[in-house]
C-alpha cells in the first residue's frame, strides 16, 4: 500500500519520463515531501511491525504447521501403529491409498455429502439473511431465535437429533414414513443416513451463514434499491438485479466455508451415524479417525489426512480463483 | 473392541513416568491394570501380597480407553511395567512378536496345581501360537443368547436352543410383529458376535484360529461364506426387524428393546444380564432365560463351544528383574480367597476353585449357568476383534458391518476379508 501511495503522485503528473528536465527536477523536489508525510501517515495507521505477528505465527507454526509436516512425513512410514519409532518406508501408504475401494467410496461420499451441504444451507441462509438483513424489530427478535443453534456444541446438536432419529424410540417412528422411510429407518439406510448427516450439518451452520448473509446485506447501499423501485423494479427483480450481484463475494466466502467445512465434517457423522449403516456414510475424515484410532495404522492415516489438506487447499483456491474474490474488484457497481 | 472406541491420544502416552520400571528393580513390581470398577479387587490382592512380599507389587491404574494407546507406547521404553493386564489375543501380539513377553508355559507345566486352577479353555485363550502369556485374573464374558422366557411360553415356543426352534421362533414372532432378535446394528461388533457363533457351529473353532494365527486366506474357507450366508438369510428372513443398522447397543436401545418385550431374544455378552437387572429388574427376575448358541443344521462345530471374551489376564515383561516374585503374585490369582473376592464383585472367575463359590455371588442362577458353560467348552473363542491385530479388526468390523448393511453380498463379503493384511 505505502509503496502505491507513493507511485500515485508522481504518474499523475504524466510521470517523470514525460516531463522536461527542469520541470522533473522541481517534481522531485515537490514530491519528496509529500511521499514522507505519505509514508509516515501510512505507517501509523497502516500495518503494524511485523513483531506482533509473531506469536500468532509461533502459534500456529508449533500447533498447525508442524503437525502437518509430521504427517506427511509419517505418511511415508508405512504401517505405523504407535509402537517404537516411524521410519521412512516409500510410498506404500500412498499407493495402497489409490487402490483402495474404501478410499473411493468415501471420497465419493464426501463429495456427494458437500454438495448436499452447499446446495442445503446456500439458498436457505442467503434468504434468511436478506430477510434478517431488513431493520424491523420483528425481524430482530426472529433473528435471535435463528441464532440458537450457532451457540449449541456440535456434540449436544448430534446427540439430540441421534435421540430424534432413533428409529425405535425417537420422533423418527412418525416422521420417517412422512420422509419415504416407511419404518423410521432414516439413519440406518445408506441415503438416509447422508441425508440426516447433511441436514443436522445444515441444521448447525446455516445461522452462522446467515449472519454472514446478514452483514452482506446490510452493506447493499440503499440508494440502489430506492434507484431500482423508481425505474419500476419490483421485489423480485431487485432481489435478482441488485441483492444477489452484490452479495456475490459474501457467497464466495460462505460457500469457501460450508465446502471445505463439508471436506472435513467429522463429529456429526461419527456422534449421528459412526459412519454407518456399513460405510455408506463413511467419510473421508471419519475414515481417516477410523484408521488412527481404531486401527491404530497412524500411517496411513496420516497419508488420508495429508490427501484431504491438499484436495481442501486447492478447491478453496480454485473457487476463490474463478469467483473473481481473489482479484477484489469492487463490488459497489455505481459507487 | 467391545463397547470401547480407543479415544486416547499418543501424547497421553508421554509423561507421568510412574512406572519404577523393571530396569530400576530393586523390590518393586510395577503393575498396569486397567482403572475400572472392577480394580479394587486388584487392589486388595496387591494389599495382601505386599504383606508377606520382599519384592512389593506397585499398581498403576489407568483409567478409560486410552490403556493400550499407554501400553503400546510403553512397552518399547525403559519404564515398561513388570505386569500388564491385557485382554489376550491381538492385544498382546506385538508384544509376544516383540519378545517383550515372558513364556508362563514353563511355570505352568512345573506347577500343575497352578495349571489346573484355572479352567483350560480360559487359559487356552490367553495363549499365543501354543505358549502361555496370560494368566486370567477377572471375570469371564462368554456370549449368551438371551430370551424373554414369558413371551416364548405366550406364543408356544420352545427355548432357542436348536436352529429349528430358533427358526420357529423368528417366524412366529415375526407374525405377532415381535422383533425377533434384537440386534445393535450400529456397532458391528454386535454382529459380529452372529458371525463368530454361527462359524462356530458351522465348522468348530480351527478355521478363526488359522486367521488369527495370520493365514489371511482361510477366509476363504467355505464354512465362512456358509456363514455369511446364514447371516444374509437371517436378515432376509427379518430376525433381526427393520431397523437394527440404526439401532445401537451402546446407547442402550437393543437391550431396552428386550427389556421391554419388543424383541424377543438378544445375542450378547453376560454383561448385559447387570445391564437388564438395573434397568428391567422385573425382565431380568422374572422373564429372561438364557441358552448356549443353538446348534446350526449340516455344522460340524462342538454346541458346547464358547464365544466372547474369556477374561482378562496379566503377563509378565520378559526383562522384569524380579521374575520369582511375578509369577509368585500371579500363583496369587490362583487361589480361591482371589476367586472370593471376584464373585463378591458380582464376577465369574475362571478358576476351579470358583464352583464352590458361586451360591454367595449377587446372580447364583446366572453365574452357575455362565461357569457351567465355559467348564464344559471344549473352545472359548476369543472375539475376533480383539483376536485379530488392531489394524486387522477395524478393516473387519468395518466388512461385517457391509454385509449386515446389504452392502456386499456373502460373496464378496469372503473376498474382501481374504485381502485383509
Amino acid at each position: 500500500m505505502s509503496s502505491q501511495a507513493e507511485a500515485r503522485p508522481a504518474s499523475k503528473d504524466g510521470g517523470p519520463g514525460r516531463a522536461p528536465a527542469g520541470a522533473q527536477g522541481s517534481d522531485a523536489r515537490d514530491d519528496a515531501p509529500q511521499g514522507r508525510v505519505r509514508r509516515s501517515v501510512a505507517a501509523r495507521v497502516g500495518r503494524p511491525s511485523p513483531g506482533w505477528a509473531v506469536p500468532g505465527v509461533l502459534f500456529f507454526a508449533v500447533f498447525a504447521v508442524a503437525p502437518m509436516v509430521y504427517a506427511v512425513y509419517l505418511s511415508f512410514c508405512g504401517s505405523w501403529g504407535g509402537l517404537g519409532t516411524p521410519h521412512f518406508s516409500g510410498l506404500s501408504n500412498w499407493t495402497r491409498l489409490f487402490q483402495d475401494s474404501d478410499v473411493r467410496q468415501a471420497t465419493v461420499i464426501t463429495i456427494v455429502l458437500t454438495v448436499l451441504s452447499w446446495a442445503f444451507q446456500t439458498p436457505v441462509a442467503l434468504l434468511l439473511g436478506v430477510w434478517a438483513a431488513g431493520r424491523e424489530k420483528n425481524r430482530a427478535v426472529l433473528s435471535a431465535v435463528f441464532f440458537i443453534p450457532l451457540v449449541l456444541s456440535t456434540t449436544a446438536i448430534a446427540l439430540l437429533f441421534k435421540a430424534i432419529l432413533d428409529p425405535n424410540f425417537g420422533l423418527a417412528t412418525t416422521i420417517g414414513p412422512w420422509l419415504g422411510f416407511p419404518d423410521g429407518n432414516i439413519i440406518g439406510s445408506s441415503n438416509g443416513a447422508l441425508i440426516a448427516v447433511a441436514f443436522v450439518g445444515g441444521w448447525q451452520f446455516i445461522p452462522f451463514h446467515t449472519l454472514i448473509y446478514q452483514g452482506g446485506a446490510r452493506q447493499i447501499p440503499e440508494v440502489l434499491y430506492q434507484a431500482a423501485s423508481i425505474d419500476g423494479c419490483g421485489r423480485w427483480r431487485q432481489f435478482f438485479h441488485i441483492t444477489l450481484p452484490q452479495l456475490r463475494h459474501t457467497i464466495t466466502t460462505s460457500s469457501v466455508l460450508i465446502i471445505v467445512g463439508s471436506l472435513t465434517s467429522f463429529e456429526t457423522v461419527f456422534l449421528l451415524t459412526q459412519g454407518g449403516p456399513g460405510t455408506s456414510s463413511t467419510t473421508l475424515s471419519y475414515g481417516m479417525y477410523r484408521e488412527a484410532f481404531q486401527g491404530f495404522d497412524f500411517g496411513y492415516a496420516s497419508a488420508l489426512g495429508t490427501a484431504l489438506v491438499v484436495v481442501s487447499t486447492l478447491l478453496s483456491l480454485l473457487m476463490v480463483k474463478f469467483s473473481g474474490f481473489g482479484s477484489m474488484r469492487s463490488t459497489r457497481e455505481g459507487m | 473392541m467391545v463397547g470401547a472406541v480407543c479415544l486416547g491420544l499418543l501424547t497421553a502416552a508421554c509423561g507421568s513416568g510412574s512406572g519404577s520400571g523393571s530396569s530400576s528393580g530393586g523390590g518393586t513390581l510395577t503393575a498396569y491394570v486397567y482403572g475400572d470398577g472392577a480394580v479394587k479387587v486388584q487392589e486388595a490382592a496387591v494389599a495382601e501380597f505386599n504383606k508377606t512380599s520382599k519384592v512389593k507389587v506397585k499398581l498403576v491404574e489407568i483409567p478409560g480407553d486410552s490403556y493400550q494407546n499407554k501400553l503400546n507406547a510403553v512397552m518399547s521404553s525403559p519404564n515398561a511395567p513388570d505386569l500388564l493386564y491385557n485382554w489376550g489375543g491381538g492385544s498382546i501380539k506385538p508384544f509376544v512378536d516383540a519378545g517383550e513377553l515372558l513364556d508362563l508355559t514353563p511355570y505352568l507345566t512345573q506347577d500343575s496345581s497352578f495349571k489346573s486352577s484355572f479352567l483350560p479353555s480360559v487359559l487356552a485363550a490367553g495363549a499365543i501360537d501354543g505358549k502361555n502369556y496370560g494368566i486370567p485374573m477377572r471375570g469371564m464374558q462368554p456370549v449368551v443368547l438371551f430370551y424373554n422366557k414369558t413371551l416364548f411360553t405366550q406364543n408356544g415356543l420352545q427355548a432357542p436352543t436348536t436352529w429349528a426352534a430358533l427358526q420357529t421362533a423368528i417366524t412366529t414372532l415375526k407374525a405377532k410383529n415381535i422383533t425377533p432378535v434384537a440386534l445393535g446394528g450400529a456397532d458391528a461388533w454386535t454382529e459380529q458376535m452372529w458371525l463368530e457363533e454361527l462359524l462356530d457351529r458351522i465348522a468348530g473353532p480351527s478355521v478363526f484360529q488359522k486367521i488369527a494365527g495370520g493365514d489371511s486366506s482361510a477366509w476363504g474357507d467355505p464354512a465362512v461364506l456358509k456363514a455369511a450366508q446364514t447371516a444374509k438369510q437371517l436378515i432376509d428372513d427379518g430376525a433381526f426387524g427393520k431397523t437394527f443398522t440404526a439401532t445401537s447397543y451402546t446407547n442402550n436401545a437393543a437391550p431396552t428393546l428386550l427389556g421391554t418385550g419388543k424383541a424377543a431374544m438378544q445375542l450378547m455378552g453376560t454383561w448385559d444380564y447387570s445391564n437388564q437387572l438395573a434397568n428391567h429388574k422385573e425382565f431380568a427376575t422374572k422373564d429372561e432365560g438364557w441358552v448356549n448358541f443353538p446348534t446350526v443344521d449340516g455344522g460340524t462345530g462342538d454346541a458346547a463351544d464358547v464365544v466372547g471374551n474369556p477374561t482378562n489376564y496379566w503377563s509378565v515383561n520378559a526383562h522384569t528383574k524380579n521374575k520369582d516374585a511375578a509369577v509368585a503374585f500371579l500363583k496369587a490369582m490362583a487361589t480361591a480367597d482371589y476367586a472370593n473376592k471376584l464373585v463378591a464383585n458380582g464376577d465369574v472367575p475362571a478358576t476351579t476353585s470358583a464352583k464352590d463359590l458361586l451360591s454367595s455371588s449377587p446372580n447364583p442362577a446366572f453365574a452357575q449357568f455362565q461357569y457351567d458353560m465355559v467348564q464344559k467348552a471344549p473352545s472359548f473363542q476369543l472375539s475376533w476383534d480383539q483376536a485379530l491385530p488392531a489394524k486387522q479388526a477395524t478393516q473387519m468390523t468395518t466388512e461385517i458391518g457391509k454385509l449386515f448393511a446389504g452392502q456386499v453380498s456373502p460373496e464378496q463379503f469372503v473376498t474382501d476379508m481374504k485381502a485383509l493384511k
